[in-house]
């Protein structure tokens, strides 16, 4: 394919793309229970799919077929669910014990409210009030054991033991910025899902909507393992920790930057990337002019972490969209980065060869 | 054996950068292989023999990683941050030295502690590459160095950085050389990314579909003044291992070694590990599982720059590891 | 219906270690094997039994997994004629002082868990819960007896006999997880009498407590179709009493979370609701610490379910369960067995499904 044809065939980031984050966003889908985000998903793709399939653990796994013969057969693969909450203890006056799926910092937590259940019953994350505590009750986080999900006395509208809840946070644009919940990792399906309906000819595409990776990486595992590809790439979103250091020393540890571009992974704590991949991302990137940033090797992991290991090995890669405060009620994201992530993303698969493979690890 | 030994355990290669350390391997065992294969994870697998009557299917796996360190931020002055690769504990980094896979060496360094008795964080240490900004720096973020100690050979005891698990690899390669009429098929797998979670051996596990697997690993050892209490010495034979943190040994193949063992009049101890695991684990839980074990070499100071093993115990590592194999196994 | 009092006590009086599952096995081998079509034992030594349905061929399968294996300890090294040791799975050491405990050597050798005189201790240890590493077992004989008996790698189990206390309640160690062995063992006599379109594969599994290696393997060799994982959860009792555990003799639990399909979990709810069998939720927010864990992500994935039996004084030589709640457990097994139509995959969906009670 020229490089031309391609630069002029890059899907963008117009007003459609924005309401449909907006829709996944809003969406309510905890890991273990991504029935919302599913069911957005296969009606954005059932028409440009080949072949949709609902696996045992609920990933919607897709194929679109190539039109060349005998194709690299590519798996990209985006996870629905999000970090959130379950109720598991009915305390009476509409509170409501809940524990943490999924990571989120005890911090986050005070003073939210949040969404209950498949209604999406409306409930908050009190607090004690200040003039009842000490000094030194404050210098230390509350503990999870002292924290509530209060739905109102009463509890007329009936919300359950065994619901999950999550941030009420409503998706918002900031000038350059898009601001919500979840967008770990609903820019990575919002992106996956304009790959699928702007598919390069020249790759077999086994789209991967994955359930429970905030559990685990448990949905990747099976869906790599039934899709069996040739190469995945994973696309999730990485946090910036690009704020200024407490001693305005050089921040040396700020994973990636915004505005810097889509981040390629090395090393985390579930992946070696595979050089080949790391690299056709990073000359794909040079020969269109597209931004790119490394992430910096160090935790985290990503849907790459299960797939890698499947079957007798599968070279693989992600690449995030950077965004500040994962795992919190807010995430802040640029729309230029994720312009840019589906950019080099859809850039690289036109790039993508059988050959490439054929060197060694 | 000794200088086999050197060769290996000199050349860098932390884990997922494995590709120097298995050239160096398939030159040496390339004369000796019916096949030879680099699968997506970069594991070296060496196929030979066929399946006779009484034979199994056996993987063998020893790992070529080592860990390491990858540099995770060059600062405006040239110091290079880093990240651990595998299980590297903070308290031998500081005044280590490093070579990277581009040649360049450092020195580890640290930010002044409050306390000078305690230990640095791997947060609050770097790499010093002689450089004054990132221009000048001969390394870049993601770039991946081993720790650097040269090879020295005590008479009996010999010590190195990476004898885990080099110092097994090269019982593979001097084993796939001796055994000769094997009724099993064998497949000797020199496994990459052990250090970070066993991931080679995973998927080379998967792939071969062995009926029996037996990885080669070091172990760690009891001798020592006021050290860990464990029934393992240096220079009193390989060890057979009965349960590490991470699996217990199939008791019909630990049987199996014992019995080859005594039968060759081999020296072996038995080895219980508190902490730790190896590439037998990986093999026992694939696909519809397999008997699994290993035989280990004693080792003091693990995971530090400078290992130390008894070269009797590795020559007869290699003894009883081609006796059972050049034998029928029997699983009882 | 066989009383299944006996041969539980006789099945926990087993040695039965993760890893050496073998005494075990052979006698739940002899009790499931009158019920069943087919017996094997996989390559890590599960235990697989298969008992066909009369649906048309191809039929569907549902697994049932119980582990057999049991914690204990393991000797690690023999110190002047005393031996020291580790765990397998996991074992608080604190009820380990003046536990008396079987020495698996080359005979079985009654011994006691000796904790030294604290001035004999490393200081920090001194006073406070002494540490596995410093404890001795003790089996009275001199050393050199000792050498000859006992070697690194032997096993050694909890010695507690079964006991009998109020309320039909059996007490021992081992009930984690042989309890559910008893429970599938029943369920298999229930289905003596009763029709069932699936095929059921009866599994006891090994290694559980250690690698999840049968909840692993089981399922890759089996393919079955939806596989359900009987473990025990936490019984309320002093010092547990939070929403992680449940009442004892109020009924076997039904996990409710990510590592359980809602479509098979409200499938168990409605048979209990229509015939009564007291149940209990199980709340499980991440996961279950059952070989469901291991059986969900198997190859191509599979729809998975945890039915708990409630347990006090779980990992201890005097666990408690309720004669009843493991009945009731084999009764829901086979009543929803029965219940599974052949058409019941086309409709599972992890969507539309609402928690009711």
């Amino acid at each position: 394919m020229k490089s031309k044809k391609i630069l002029n065939q890059i899907p963008e980031i117009g007003e459609g793309q924005i309401k449909l984050l907006e829709k996944l966003s809003n969406a309510v889908s905890v890991s273990g229970e991504e029935s919302e985000v599913r069911a957005i998903v296969i009606e954005e793709i059932k028409d440009f799919a080949d072949d949709v399939k609902v696996d045992a653990l609920g990933n919607v796994l897709v194929t679109r077929k190539s039109k060349v013969k005998d194709p690299i057969r590519v798996m990209v693969a985006a996870h629905m669910d999000e970090v959130g909450f379950m109720l598991v203890d009915d305390e009476g006056e509409g509170l409501f014990r809940f524990e943490i799926i999924g990571g989120i910092d005890n911090r986050q937590l005070v003073g939210k409210p949040v969404l209950v259940g498949k209604e999406k019953l409306p409930g908050v994350i009190g607090a004690k009030p200040i003039h009842l505590t000490t000094a030194d009750e404050r210098k230390n986080p509350i503990p999870l054991d002292n924290l509530r999900i209060d739905v109102g006395p009463g509890n007329s509208k009936k919300c359950k033991v065994g619901d999950r809840a999550t941030f009420a946070t409503r998706f918002e644009i900031w000038g350059p910025s898009l601001v919500g919940k979840a967008l770990d990792d609903r820019l990575g399906v919002a992106t996956l899902i304009e790959l699928i309906k702007h598919m390069p000819e020249n790759i077999e595409l086994l789209a991967a909507f994955t359930v429970q990776e905030e559990n685990g990486l448990r949905g990747a595992r099976v869906a790599a393992y039934s899709m069996n590809p040739d190469i995945a790439f994973v696309l999730d979103s990485t946090p910036a920790n690009d704020l200024p250091v407490w001693d305005d020393e050089e921040n040396s540890r700020y994973n990636v930057k915004l505005n810097h571009g889509p981040a390629i992974y090395r090393l985390d704590a579930s992946t070696l990337s595979d050089p080949r991949l790391i690299n056709l991302l990073a000359e794909t990137g040079d020969q269109y002019g597209i931004p790119y940033q490394f992430r910096q090797p160090g935790k985290g992991g990503t849907d790459a972490g299960a797939i890698h290991k499947q079957r007798g090995g599968i070279p693989s890669v992600s690449i995030s969209v950077p965004g500040r405060y994962a795992h919190t009620a807010i995430l802040i994201a640029r729309r230029e980065d994720w312009k840019n992530t589906l950019a080099l993303m859809y850039a690289t698969l036109c790039n993508v060869t059988k050959e490439l493979f054929l060197t060694e690890r | 054996m000794k200088s086999l030994i050197k060769k290996l355990v000199e050349t860098v290669g932390p884990s997922g950068y494995e590709s120097k350390i298995r050239e160096v391997i398939r030159g040496e065992v390339e004369g000796f292989a019916d096949e030879i294969q680099v699968d997506a994870m970069g594991n070296l697998i060496i196929k030979k023999g066929e399946k006779k009557e009484g034979g199994l299917r056996v993987m063998l796996s020893a790992h070529i990683d080592e860990i390491g360190v990858m540099v995770t931020h060059v600062d405006k002055n040239g110091f290079a941050r880093f990240t651990t690769i595998g299980g590297v504990r903070p308290h031998t980094c500081y005044g280590s030295r490093v070579r990277f896979m581009n040649g360049s060496a450092g020195v580890i360094g640290g930010e002044r502690l409050e306390n000078a008795n305690h230990v640095h964080t791997i947060e609050s240490m770097y790499i010093d590459l002689g450089a004054s900004n990132p221009e000048d720096c001969p390394v870049k973020v993601g770039d991946v160095a081993a720790f650097d100690r040269p090879f020295e050979d005590l008479g009996n005891r010999v010590i190195s950085k990476a004898m885990d698990d080099r110092v097994c690899a090269a019982i593979l390669i001097e084993t796939l050389k001796l055994v000769k009429n094997s009724p099993h098929e064998l497949f000797f797998v020199f496994s990459t990314q052990e250090e970070v979670g066993l991931r080679g051996a995973t998927t080379a596990a998967y792939a071969i579909d062995p009926s029996l697997g037996i990885a080669v690993d070091v172990t760690m050892s009891g001798d020592t003044p006021r050290g860990i209490k464990m029934d393992v010495s240096l220079g009193k034979g390989p060890a057979i291992k009965v349960k590490d943190g991470g699996m217990l040994a199939d008791p019909r193949l630990v049987d199996a070694m014992v019995q080859c063992a005594k039968k060759q009049k081999i020296p072996y101890q038995l080895e219980v590990l508190l902490g730790g695991t190896t590439d037998a684990k990986a093999m026992q839980i694939s696909r519809a599982g397999m008997p699994a074990g290993c035989v280990s070499v004693p080792t003091r100071y693990v995971h530090t720059p400078s290992e130390m093993v008894d070269i009797n115990d590795v020559n007869n590592a290699v003894k009883l590891l081609s006796a059972l194999i050049s034998e029928p196994i029997k699983l009882v | 219906m066989t009383d299944l009092k006996e041969t539980l006590k006789k099945l926990i009086s087993l040695p039965g270690l993760s890893g050496y599952e073998a005494p075990a096995r052979e006698v739940i081998e002899a009790a499931w094997l009158p019920m069943v079509d087919e017996v094997s034992v996989s390559p890590l030594g599960s235990l697989h039994a298969l008992r066909r349905g009369s649906g048309p061929e191809p039929r569907p399968s549902i697994l049932l997994a119980a582990h057999m294996d049991a914690i204990g300890l393991m000797v690690t090294g023999i110190q002047d004629g005393l031996l020291r040791f580790t765990e397998v799975g996991g074992v608080d050491p604190r009820i380990l002082p003046g536990l008396r405990v079987t020495v698996h050597g080359r005979k079985d050798l009654p011994a006691v868990v000796v904790q030294p005189a604290d001035y004999l201790l490393e200081p920090s240890q001194r006073g406070k819960s002494v540490a596995m590493d410093y404890l001795f077992i003790d089996t009275g004989l001199e050393e050199s007896e000792v050498d000859e008996l006992v070697k690194v790698g032997d096993l050694v189990s909890f010695a507690q006999e079964p006991l009998e206390l109020s309320g039909k309640t059996i007490v021992g160690h081992s009930l984690d997880n042989r309890i559910s062995v008893a429970a599938i063992t029943y369920c298999l006599q229930e289905l003596q009498h009763m029709k069932h379109k699936w095929d059921v594969w009866a599994v006891a599994t090994v290694q559980e407590e250690e690698t999840l290696g049968g909840g692993f393997t089981s399922p890759f060799e089996l393919n079955p179709t939806i596989a359900v994982a009987i473990d025990v959860t936490f019984g309320k009792g002093p010092g547990a009493n939070d929403w992680r555990t449940v009442s004892l003799s109020k009924g076997p639990t039904l996990g409710w979370g990510p590592n359980a399909h809602p479509y098979v979990h409200k499938k168990f709810l409605e048979v209990a609701e229509d015939l009564e069998i007291p149940f209990q939720k199980e709340y499980i927010p991440r996961h279950s610490g059952t070989d469901a864990y291991a059986m969900q992500v198997v190859a191509g994935g599979y729809p998975t379910m945890v039915i708990g039996i409630p347990l006090r004084y779980m990992h201890t030589p005097v666990e408690m369960i309720a004669m009843k709640d493991m009945e009731r457990a084999g009764r829901l097994l086979a009543e929803t067995i029965v219940r599974l139509e052949v058409d019941f995959m086309d409709k599972i969906t992890w969507d539309e499904v609402k928690d009711e009670e």
